[in-house]
């Protein structure tokens, strides 16, 4: 069972995110609240997938991506943020996003997104 | 109390539309924008509000009654309705509406993390000279507000 690690300032979108999750058949691990805190779950527990916040209380979602993927580069994170230039985008992917939603988002739309990781790295289903 | 149309709010406004429809699939319903000095900002019982900074200077926020936020939190599956939940419900609203208006404004118009209210208005601190645009809105039976306070 593939695992997924949610990073996210707000307990409402971390229920929210979980309880989507739900038909994917992941199992969450955490939840973090910021950047330090994901990191240090990241280690204990190597998640499969990652859903990061950018805009969090500390180090935002952008450098929290950057390290996470360097410490464990199997890794495959989706952000989920409601800044919308392209800009942010760009520059997620770039420090080792492989995905970007923009908030507000629907429960389908994000287990799409979730669903499109999984099988490049051939875990759907898995 | 001035009626205008407000270059800019727009962003603001369809921001606002879009979270509702997305989350609830009901549409929310955006009554005139209008400006409001000081003393005349609306204040529900939870607060979220996201300090702006870089191309522009002030704040936005989104104000709600209790009422409302409960059956928010119920529409998207969350059953714990305490005061936590509240606030950061506001918060969030707030920081999708302000977040969102990046696709617009870039990413020179710099936002900070929610800071939530709960009751009269704290944490407020608008510049000299700006003056707020109000924008009324209602979802179900709900009435709430987005607030941009600006000066660019």
């Amino acid at each position: 069972m593939k695992t997924l690690l949610i990073v996210d300032d707000s307990q409402v979108i971390r229920g929210k995110i979980s309880r989507a999750v739900s038909v994917l058949g992941l199992t969450v691990v955490g939840p973090a609240g910021n950047g330090a805190e994901a990191l240090e779950l990241a280690r204990e527990h190597r998640p499969d997938l990652v859903t990061m916040d950018i805009t969090m209380p500390g180090m935002d979602g952008i450098e929290c991506t950057r390290q996470l993927v360097l410490a464990l580069p199997e890794a495959r994170v989706l952000v989920v943020s409601a800044l919308a230039d392209k800009a942010t985008a760009l520059e997620a992917l770039k420090q080792g996003a492989l995905g970007f939603l923009n908030k507000p988002f629907s429960e389908q739309e994000l287990c799409e997104a979730l669903s499109e990781l999984m099988q490049e790295t051939g875990h759907a289903g898995a | 109390m001035q009626v205008l149309e407000v270059p800019g709010a727009q962003v603001f406004v369809d921001a606002a539309k879009r979270y509702f429809e997305k989350l609830t699939c009901s549409s929310a319903v955006v009554r005139t924008p209008f400006v409001a000095e000081m003393s005349q900002l609306p204040a529900g019982d939870f607060t979220g509000i996201i300090g702006i900074g870089g191309a522009a200077q002030g704040c936005v926020y989104f104000t709600a009654p209790r009422s409302m936020l409960h059956e928010l939190l119920l529409t998207i599956g969350e059953p714990d309705l305490n005061d936590a939940n509240c606030a950061d419900c506001a918060g969030e609203i707030a920081n999708t509406v302000a977040g969102n208006a990046r696709a617009e404004f870039g990413p020179g118009f710099a936002i900070s993390i929610p800071v939530v209210s709960k009751g009269p208005l704290q944490d407020v601190h608008l510049p000299q000279h700006v003056r707020a645009v109000i924008v009324p809105i209602n979802w179900r039976r709900h009435a709430c507000h987005v607030v941009i306070a600006l000066n660019s």
